[in-house]
């Protein structure tokens, strides 16, 4: 096997050591040196600015990634001033004038989070260390939401969420450097419980049946907990593995039991079969307690009524954004974005556009792109105009806070996009709650702490 | 050096030279070029490289050698990752205590899963192992998520114990370091147009990274490595002769699990956030198309698929339309829209077919992977060097000799006839 003379003598051993102590004592100084010549981390130094876009591009939620890529190059084209303006026209915030940001042309880089925490980042830092990105955006999950949004608190860059539901994303998870415009599991319950009193009374027993991962424990909390509050009782609750296509077995024993309403904490493509086989079951047709029984689905997607078809008809949940609304804002994004796609936009791409433009508008009012000056100027920001009626961005945990939509089936779309139809605009004043709730972290959690500029 | 044959010794410094010189390497093109699309000389990419490297490495150890496939390495990557990320929540940020319980943690779980698997071979190891790589994800996902985080994975956060530490600073986030030395720490070299990047983080892991490549090459050369290699050519023949071979297998097992265990820890280590997509079987079969591209049961092959894999995920993932509309924007129109419409479906978020059509192209023509390829190549550079050297000395013996097969041929032939 060795054949060799040079063994490792005690003399060699020391010198290496020797040598190894003095590289490790000079090397901190050497390495930390560089990272001051810049005021922040990725500070633009040329005419351009670069945003990084982080969306599932393939996986499950691959097509509301490609809606959210959709967005955000039609809120780079309104930055730059090309294009009909969109939501920049309505914006209570007159700051952004259509030169770019702060004067600076915005480029963007694009990454797949393929809707898996650890490449979701590895794109980010590759487009924070690689293309200098100064601002990471995207994402249409809590788990890569929590997850980039730890980096970029790390890293020293702006992150604004995408698509994440979950409390945690702005509850024990918040970070000083992350802002979320989408609502949240919490605000679900609150603003859904009051529509179903109305509907169904308030003597109801109730069935959850609850995605197992961290977003399905939030939300069926959220809503057993608004439920109850208005006198429901809840009868059972079954966990379903995330990768569950088959749903019957769960449903056999909602028949079994006396529940008559059924709540479904799934999302995406669980939910389009968890309803399907729940319909295919006449759960519809049943009466129970000699009550008609109902179906509850919290978090409603275009995408996902889209996929269950017809029996989503007349059931209730809720929704961040619907394209319907009437108000100018969303009347005016609705116009830019079918004009460019030929087709209306889905919620997830509605947040995106939102937090793009948000972003962009705290940079110009900050004057700077220095991370703690674009903090500085989300927290505690007051707009309108962007299709959410009043907003405002708390300071504390960095949750916007709107009017949440309780939108129900259509009977009778008109056409493939005209699945949903809203029912109520909840006031913002109903789903609004403390930042030290107990779903939140409770007092544990600290405020979000200080903001990074990474240098 | 080291008690190292000459070609081993060589290769370890060609490797050492590899990890050192990274920065330069991975960064060939300036900056502002259209072509720097294709550097990957930035920290978390190299950091990667050797992630997986290692990851890959030791998975070598127990495929490459032994010839157990094991569908569910990615098991020990993210328990070694859960184990380093709860030292940093409760004990120190110090990485070095992180990635020794993570080896060692890792190396228990090898033990145990090992224990039962290796109690079948073959085709039932594969599965037995499929299905612990399964079991283990949805028990990350959803079981245990107070341990786990679930979905949201764990992270160190500013409230955590941390006993052996003291106390952070107001306003000062938890970072990973090694006795002070920031592990995000990085430093920029502008050269003209070229920027080249030293990350500490980065050349922590390369030093890791050099040891395990040299273990593995001692052990490659051990008596026990070659125990190992004759389980994989009859293991049968081995149990008739009285040899008892799985205290070797579950040896190799729980080793290359401590490999893994050490690339989780590292991973940690540089990036202090966890998820359980970490331990998701298709991480696990990423690591066998990993080894079985650059080459089963070589020494550096398996390292240099990690490198290949890693580089298409992060850079050919990245082109995207609008980069390729840049790329051939001088070409006429409609030829410019044919050129793009046909690359497009191979890189961006198509990366995977062209990853897929390279292994394909690879277990075919080359199937002892890049390294075989790597050989060809330089014998068929080596063979030609000697043939035109020796042309002029030996052109006509070959014609003699080439009359000689030819008639040796034709008799062959006719004899062949004759028989049937």
């Amino acid at each position: 096997m060795s054949k060799n003379k040079n063994d490792v003598s005690r003399r060699k051993v020391l010198k290496g050591a020797a040598a190894g102590l003095i590289t490790a004592g000079v090397a901190p100084t050497i390495f930390t040196k560089g990272a001051w010549a810049q005021e922040y981390r990725n500070e633009p130094k040329g005419s351009s600015v670069v945003l990084g876009f982080n969306v599932p591009q393939t996986g499950p939620y691959a097509d509301e990634g490609a809606d959210e890529l959709r967005a955000y190059k039609l809120a780079v084209e309104h930055l730059n001033g090309e294009g009909d303006g969109g939501m920049l026209n309505t914006f209570s915030s007159k700051a952004l004038k259509g030169n770019g940001i702060l004067g600076k042309k915005v480029e963007y880089v694009t990454g797949d989070t393929q809707t898996k925490s650890d490449a979701a980042r590895a794109s980010a830092r590759s487009m924070i260390e690689k293309d200098g990105a100064i601002m990471i955006t995207g994402g249409s999950s809590s788990g890569v939401a929590v997850a980039v949004q730890a980096l970029c608190q790390e890293a020293g860059v702006i992150f604004m969420a995408g698509l994440t539901h979950s409390n945690d994303t702005t509850g024990k998870d918040r970070k000083a450097n992350g802002f979320r415009h989408f609502f949240n599991s919490y605000m679900t319950g609150a603003a859904l419980a009051p529509v179903l009193k109305n509907a169904y009374g308030a003597d109801r027993k109730a069935f959850h049946l609850t995605a197992d991962y961290n977003w399905g424990y939030t939300t069926e909390e959220a809503v057993r907990t608004s439920t109850e509050a208005i006198g429901w009782e809840t009868v059972g609750t079954i966990l379903t593995p995330l990768t569950q296509t088959d749903f019957s077995s769960y449903i056999a024993q909602v028949l079994q039991s006396d529940a008559d309403v059924l709540v479904l904490n799934h999302y995406g493509g669980n939910m389009v079969n968890s309803l399907t086989n729940a319909v295919q079951f006449g759960l519809r047709d049943r009466v129970v307690n000699g009550k008609q029984f109902e179906i509850v689905v919290p978090l409603y997607s275009r995408l996902m009524a889209k996929g269950a078809g017809e029996n989503v008809k007349g059931i209730f949940g809720s929704t961040n954004w619907h394209w319907s609304l009437q108000d100018e804002g969303s009347k005016a994004f609705v116009k830019s974005f079918g004009t460019k796609y030929g087709f209306p936009p889905s919620q997830a791409a509605h947040t995106c556009y939102v937090q793009a433009i948000l972003y962009a508008d705290a940079v110009e009012r900050a004057g700077t792109f220095n991370p703690c000056g674009v903090v500085e100027a989300l927290e505690g920001f007051d707009f309108d105009g962007l299709g959410n009626g009043p907003t405002h961005y708390r300071a504390e945990d960095h949750q916007c806070f709107k009017d949440v939509l309780v939108v129900k089936g259509k009977e009778n779309p008109e056409s493939e996009f005209d699945l949903l139809e809203i029912v109520e605009v909840t006031p913002v004043d109903q789903v609004i709650y403390p930042p030290n709730h107990p779903m939140f972290g409770g007092d544990d959690v600290s405020l979000v702490g200080a903001c990074n500029t990474g240098v | 050096m080291f008690k190292l044959e000459k070609k081993d010794a060589i290769l370890l410094l060609i490797v050492a030279l590899m990890l050192i010189f990274a920065p330069f390497i991975l960064n060939p093109f300036p900056e502002n070029s259209g072509l720097a699309q294709f550097n990957a000389g930035y920290p978390d990419l190299m950091q990667r490289f050797v992630f997986f490297g290692i990851f890959a490495i030791g998975f070598n150890i127990l495929f490459g050698l032994t010839g157990y496939l094991s569908f569910g390495h990615a098991i020990f990557l993210g328990v070694g990752s859960y184990a380093a990320i709860w030292v940093m929540k409760l004990l120190t940020m110090n990485i070095l205590l992180a990635i020794i319980v993570a080896i060692i943690i890792s190396g228990l779980a090898a033990l145990v899963i090992g224990w039962i698997s290796l109690r079948r071979s073959g085709i039932y190891f594969s599965i037995i192992t499929l299905a612990f790589a399964m079991m283990s994800f949805a028990l990350a996902y959803s079981v245990l998520t107070p341990i786990t985080g679930g979905e949201t994975g764990l992270q160190p956060k500013v409230t955590d114990p941390r006993i052996l530490d003291s106390a952070l600073l107001a306003g000062d986030t938890p970072k990973a370091n090694l006795f002070g030395l920031d592990m995000t720490a990085t430093y920029n070299w502008q050269v003209g147009d070229w920027v080249f990047t030293f990350n500490v983080g980065y050349y922590v892991a390369a030093i890791l990274m050099f040891l395990c490549f040299y273990l593995s090459i001692r052990i490659f050369s051990s008596p026990f490595g070659m125990m190992l290699r004759a389980i994989k050519s009859n293991q049968q023949r081995m149990n008739y002769s009285g040899l008892n071979s799985k205290p070797y297998t579950l040896a190799a097992f729980v080793i290359s699990g401590m490999y893994a265990g050490l690339a989780g820890g590292l991973m940690v280590a540089m990036d202090t956030q966890v998820g359980p997509e970490r331990m998701f079987w298709t991480a696990s079969g990423e690591v066998v198309v990993m080894t079985i591209l650059g080459g089963a049961g070589t020494l550096v092959g398996p390292f240099l698929g990690a490198g290949l894999i890693k580089y298409m995920e992060n850079i050919i993932s990245k082109i995207n339309v609008g980069v390729l509309h840049d790329w051939f924007y001088w070409l006429p129109d409609w030829l410019e829209n044919f050129v793009v419409t046909i690359i497009y479906p191979f890189v961006g978020k198509g990366w995977n077919l062209t990853l897929g059509v390279i292994f394909m192209l690879v277990v075919i023509f080359i199937p002892g992977g890049l390294v075989e390829g790597i050989r060809r190549i330089i014998n068929w550079f080596v063979k030609r060097k000697n043939i035109s050297a020796s042309r002029e000395i030996t052109d006509s013996d070959n014609m003699q000799q080439a009359g000689e097969i030819q008639q040796a041929g034709e008799e062959a032939a006719s004899r062949g006839k004759n028989n049937g």
